[in-house]
């Protein structure tokens, strides 16, 4: 998801039993449906973990604004202009709820920040792939957006009480998102033979980045186990990726484009699609830093960040000689 | 910088941090009383240098569509906050008055509505 492959202490989840009191009544309060507050006591691996995950969700929405920023000057009407720009304008500001959630965890802005310039920590895999025509703005709204949407709408309810709470504030945003790019898609697929095309080229690229999104199957990791355990995962990722292929078919189907899966089946006995994996070395090889954008990237984030730096700096001495200045009037 | 919720681990746990510590704008809490008249609600926090852009960018981070009418920021620093180890001594005392909640008392249907 917008968060992959996010490690935990990799014990593998300890029983009631086996806990100290504090944890386990820690561990109760998650059961019972309780959330936790910044300044309540938390086992370090949890604390950990979630600035690791709220970090790398984060990075994701700041990544994600580039490649559909890509298109804000070359959308085809005024109009698309303005929404690309409100709905790009929101990622940034899903970027900031996530940053301020994993701040009252004891991590400055500046530390994430300098771990993404790094390459430290990551953010997801789909942003390492380009935006080639416009008919990717749609694609990207209805897939990457409805994708980040699954994740999302679950972790509403995760036990960590400010990530909840940047969730609820994101996915009431979200469905903006995943619409306007099914708007996208409808026009061009009920467009011209060319604007077709292009939809179901952008359709053809962007499926199985998509279906990586929600990361390779869990359902052995002690993770993702821990990770359940303490309620900052709600799902498992096979979970995800099977309800959104299941939603995301027939809407394809309405649009009379073809989803690039050969295999792709309805099963009737579990109710749901079966349906190819992606290239899971692929993934790992975008994850490593060698997917097709993953360099223009992090390029594009150090140079923002680079060349930010006197209007930082300068804000920064002119709010310190205001202060004097009205200390001195005083 | 943290907020007035931040965790205790941060001091033994954080990093120390090198010359981008410098650049790092203040924390600001940000308030907004949304349509309906009724109190500030806290809604999340946002770095700016000065009141004045807290202000501002908390109108873009937190009030896109309508949400608010007035915000208030305030520099996290500034708050003073309760501990949650204070919970037991802080709050007990309420439990046992159960007679400042009106369904302590026995009304009598006939009385009417009170
Ligand atoms: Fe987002
Ligand atoms: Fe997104
Ligand atoms: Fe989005």
């Amino acid at each position: 998801m917008y968060a992959q492959m996010i490690k935990s202490t990799g014990k593998g989840v300890k029983s009631l039993d086996e806990m100290d009191p504090q944890e386990r009544a820690f561990q109760e309060r998650i059961d019972a449906g309780g959330k936790i507050e910044p300044k309540d006591w938390m086992p370090e691996g949890y604390r950990k973990n979630l600035i690791r995950q709220i970090g790398q969700h984060a990075h994701s929405e700041i990544v994600g604004q580039l490649p559909e920023g890509n298109w804000i000057t070359r959308a085809p009407t005024l109009e698309r202009k303005a929404i690309l720009l409100a709905k790009v304008q929101d990622e940034a500001g899903h970027g900031l709820y996530l940053y301020c959630a994993a701040e009252t965890l004891g991590v400055t802005r500046d530390q994430m920040t300098r771990d993404l310039l790094s390459g430290k920590m990551k953010y997801s895999s789909i942003f390492n792939y380009p935006t080639l025509t416009w008919a990717d703005m749609g694609a990207v709204g209805w897939l990457v957006d409805g994708a980040a949407i699954m994740n999302q709408v679950p972790l509403q309810r995760t036990s960590y009480g400010p990530y909840a709470r940047a969730m609820v504030r994101i996915c009431k945003e979200e469905s903006f998102h995943q619409r306007q790019g099914y708007d996208i898609m409808m026009k061009m697929a009920k467009g011209t033979p060319a604007q077709r095309k292009m939809a179901q080229d952008a359709l053809n690229r962007f499926w199985y980045p998509s279906l990586m999104m929600f990361g390779p199957s869990d359902k052995e990791s002690v993770h993702s186990a821990q990770s359940m355990a303490w309620k900052i995962k709600m799902n498992t990722n096979d979970e995800l990726r099977q309800k959104f292929v299941d939603q995301t078919v027939p809407q394809a189907e309405y649009l009379g484009l073809t989803v690039p899966d050969e295999h792709l089946k309805w099963n009737e006995e579990k109710g749901g699609y079966d349906f190819s994996e992606p290239d899971w070395e692929e993934f790992f090889d975008v994850l490593k830093g060698n997917g097709p954008c993953n360099t223009e990237r992090l390029e594009a984030r150090n140079k923002a960040w680079d060349n930010g730096r006197w209007v930082r700096e300068g804000l920064l001495a002119h709010a310190a000689k205001k202060r004097i200045a009205k200390l001195a009037a005083e | 910088m943290s907020s007035p919720e931040s965790s205790p681990y941060r001091e033994t746990h954080a990093e120390k941090h090198g010359k981008a510590r410098a650049t790092e704008w203040p924390l600001w809490e940000i308030f907004i009383r949304g349509q309906h008249g009724l109190s500030h609600r806290h809604v999340g926090s946002l770095h700016a240098a000065d009141a004045e852009m807290a202000i501002k960018n908390a109108r873009d981070v937190y009030t896109r569509r309508n949400e608010g009418v007035s915000i208030w920021a305030i520099p996290a620093e500034a708050i003073a906050a309760s501990s949650p180890e204070d919970k037991g001594p802080m709050y007990d005392p309420a439990n046992d008055k159960v007679y400042r909640h009106p369904t302590f008392f026995d009304i009598p249907d006939e009385v009417g509505a009170m």
